[in-house]
């Protein structure tokens, strides 16, 4: 009967911690849902940005994946075009005598009214029909159809981009050249097809002609050139000082100095490249070649770094296993591992990649901004690569440009996601076999 | 050091596989082996038992040179194999641990197949020179191991799908594999639940007619079972060492008796 046991004395306790950890839960409660909120806020914040990135360039970018074209027949006339003197020719004239055929009320001898109504079609339309010239002369004296770009001005206001309802002095096309214009689109001959010269064609001053193509293949020997330098030697590099080098002051240095080297502005490794593979060395500016190797100095670091880490990240007991059955180190690193830690070694090497194929700052400081209307051929050609492309184009005052600018980044941004997908898929893959 | 006597006494009938006298361990400041003098024979199962920390481990990890992959490890004293030293600057490690293979605490198998994780140490030693001679040293080492029948059809599967108990015979049978003359075994079933532990025990007395065998043991009766020789450690000391009947029932140390009966440890 008696309630004085130390029985009761232990129910008073733990109804005292009871409420002491009553009370102090709600407010660690509290302080749990204030993290999840921010950290909730942080995302939305930080996705919300992407949408907006990606919205504005998808927004005015698409319109450069489709350009306007007019389709024009053209009579190959004898008197202008003859083929002993190819590929010489007044294909200049040629083009305005069979634009002047829609036209009858315009004077060809007035050589500005021929002007305007020739200045519709894209200055690269003479060329375009000089090269079906020679690649067959038998045209000549036949009449064929041309499909050509159009201009500029006339694209912008077949995509609505020159609005119409602009006061005329304000707009770049005038009323007498939106109306020549419409006359053609009544005709039927205005067609807006899928914008192929973006890949298949190199820069150009003229919006409705330039391309990616010596972009994409500059971007691509100099990204080829920096992974041809900077694997081998990085993953050399990181096995030395991972598995082999003696852990002492000097080591510590190195391993301090590579990690500040994956800090350092790329443009300090373009100035470097610049002094030395240009000056000293002697190679040629703007070559995708000096490209890859200054990228492949900036890459350096991470590959080392990535494959470190990768190579730590192997359990121990692989390797005591190895050398248990009497493996030499040799044979342990480069059997046992080297595999393991490859998923780890790709990822990093392929996020490297990317991000030396973003990288700008460099490639301006060795030419690679340069103005180039032909793709390289070679890794020693002049050339730009995607950055710098894009850097050009949004300097370039032409309107075309804007949209094109637009469109190279999202080009860009396409490889950048088809760069980590493979990353990704090579990491799931190498890891399942294992 | 009256113990020590009497077990080099006895070791002289008997063919002695591994003499050591004074052996010393550093990692860096720290000496975590001291004074160890110990003959270990030949098909006998030793085992080393004593609390944590005492430095058993480390003690085993010194007869095939593991402590040499420890950069701030330094072993001093002399161990002879078959009376030749161990650490002499002659010796190449490589070619000691294929003499002295070792079972890990934790089943360690390869990230390969069945087949490749036993046939990795003859491969690299070069032990076989056709793929007919490799297949006979995979199943004649599975069936040391007690494997065969339960992997004889799946060889070729990851040696990381078998159960717990299934990888660890397949480390033994990989460390049996080198033809070792000696075989370490550093707890070999603390991962390892009680009916795999049964079945690697047994395999341990089978495995006792060819080889050394060390083992390197948390559990008491574990050593009870499987040896015929212990040695107790305690504080880097190597306290008693003799008959495993003896040091169970009969200890002449105090600490040996605590330790058994359970007052330290």
């Amino acid at each position: 009967m008696t309630d004085i046991t130390p029985d009761n004395v232990n129910a008073g306790q733990t109804n005292s911690t009871a409420e002491a950890v009553r009370r102090s839960l709600s407010r660690r409660n509290r302080k749990q849902v204030i993290l999840q909120g921010l950290g909730i806020a942080a995302i939305v914040f930080a996705l919300s940005m992407l949408l907006i990135l990606v919205g504005t360039l998808v927004s005015t970018g698409f319109q450069a994946f489709t350009q306007t074209h007019v389709e024009i027949e053209v009579f190959v006339d004898p008197q202008e075009i003859k083929s002993e003197n190819l590929p010489r020719g007044g294909f200049n004239n040629v083009l305005a005598t069979s634009m002047g055929q829609y036209f009858p009320d315009v004077d060809l001898s007035d050589r500005a009214a021929s002007r305007e109504i020739t200045s519709i079609l894209s200055n690269g339309a003479q060329f375009k029909l000089r090269d079906m010239v020679v690649a067959d002369p038998d045209l000549i004296g036949q009449t064929i159809k041309l499909k050509v770009p159009t201009s500029d001005p006339y694209d912008q206001l077949n995509k609505g981009l020159i609005k119409r309802d602009t006061a005329e002095q304000n707009r770049r096309v005038d009323d007498a050249a939106i109306e020549k214009f419409d006359r053609l689109d009544e005709l039927g001959l205005v067609s807006k097809p899928l914008n192929t010269a973006l890949i298949t064609n190199a820069d150009s001053r003229f919006p409705e002609l330039a391309g990616l193509k010596g972009a994409l293949i500059g971007s691509f020997w100099a990204l080829l050139t920096c992974f041809v330098i900077s694997f081998p030697l990085g993953i050399g590099a990181a096995i030395y000082l991972e598995e082999f080098a003696p852990k002492n002051r000097i080591s510590d240095f190195i391993e301090i100095n590579i990690n500040n080297l994956a800090a350092v502005p790329s443009v300090v490794f373009g100035l470097l490249a610049l002094a030395v593979f240009i000056g000293w060395f002697g190679l040629p500016r703007s070559a995708p070649l000096v490209g890859g190797m200054t990228l492949a100095l900036m890459t350096l670091p991470t590959i080392i770094i990535a494959t470190r880490a990768a190579l730590k990240a192997v359990p121990p007991s692989i390797r005591e296993a190895a050398l248990g059955v009497g493996a030499s180190k040799h044979q342990v690193v480069f059997q046992h591992v080297l595999p393991l830690a490859m998923p780890g070694i790709l990822t990093g090497t392929i996020i490297g990649l990317a991000q030396a194929l973003g990288e700008t700052a460099p490639l301006l400081l060795i030419g690679m901004n340069a103005f180039i209307t032909s793709a390289p051929t070679s890794p020693f050609d002049s050339a730009t690569a995607l950055p710098t492309q894009i850097f050009i184009w949004a300097d370039s005052p032409e309107r075309g440009f804007v949209s094109r600018t637009s469109a190279a980044i999202l080009v860009l941004l396409g490889f950048l996601i088809t760069m980590n997908a493979i990353a990704i898929y090579l990491r799931q893959r190498l890891h399942k076999q294992w | 050091m009256k113990d020590n006597l009497e077990g080099r006494k006895l070791v002289n009938q008997m063919d002695v596989k591994i003499e050591t006298r004074d052996v010393q361990v550093f990692y860096g400041d720290t000496h975590a082996i001291k004074d160890v003098s110990v003959d270990i024979l030949d098909k006998t199962v030793t085992s080393f038992i004593g609390p944590s920390g005492c430095g058993k481990s480390t003690f085993l990890r010194c007869i095939n040179r593991m402590n040499d992959t420890i950069p701030s490890a330094r072993v001093e004293g002399t161990l002879l194999l078959d009376g030749e030293d161990i650490y002499h600057s002659g010796i190449d490690p490589v070619q000691l641990r294929a003499k002295v293979g070792m079972v890990f605490q934790k089943p360690n198998p390869f990230p390969k197949s069945i087949y490749d994780n036993v046939a990795y140490g003859p491969r690299i030693h070069g032990l076989a020179s056709t793929k007919a001679d490799l297949d006979v040293i995979v199943e004649n080492s599975l069936r040391r191991a007690a494997l065969w029948d339960e992997a004889k059809d799946r060889l070729l599967e990851p040696g990381t799908g078998l159960s717990g108990g299934q990888q660890q015979r397949l480390c033994i049978a990989r460390a049996v594999a080198t033809e070792p003359e000696v075989l370490l075994m550093d707890e070999p079933c603390s991962a390892l639940d009680p009916i795999a532990t049964a079945q690697v025990e047994e395999l341990i007395d089978e495995l006792k007619q060819n080889f050394s065998v060390v083992i390197v043991t948390h559990s008491m009766q574990q050593a009870a079972r499987v040896s015929q020789k212990t040695a107790f450690f305690h504080l880097g000391y190597l306290v008693e060492y003799g008959d495993t009947d003896t040091i169970f029932t009969n200890p002449v140390d105090p600490r040996t008796e605590s330790y058994i009966t359970g007052r330290i440890g």
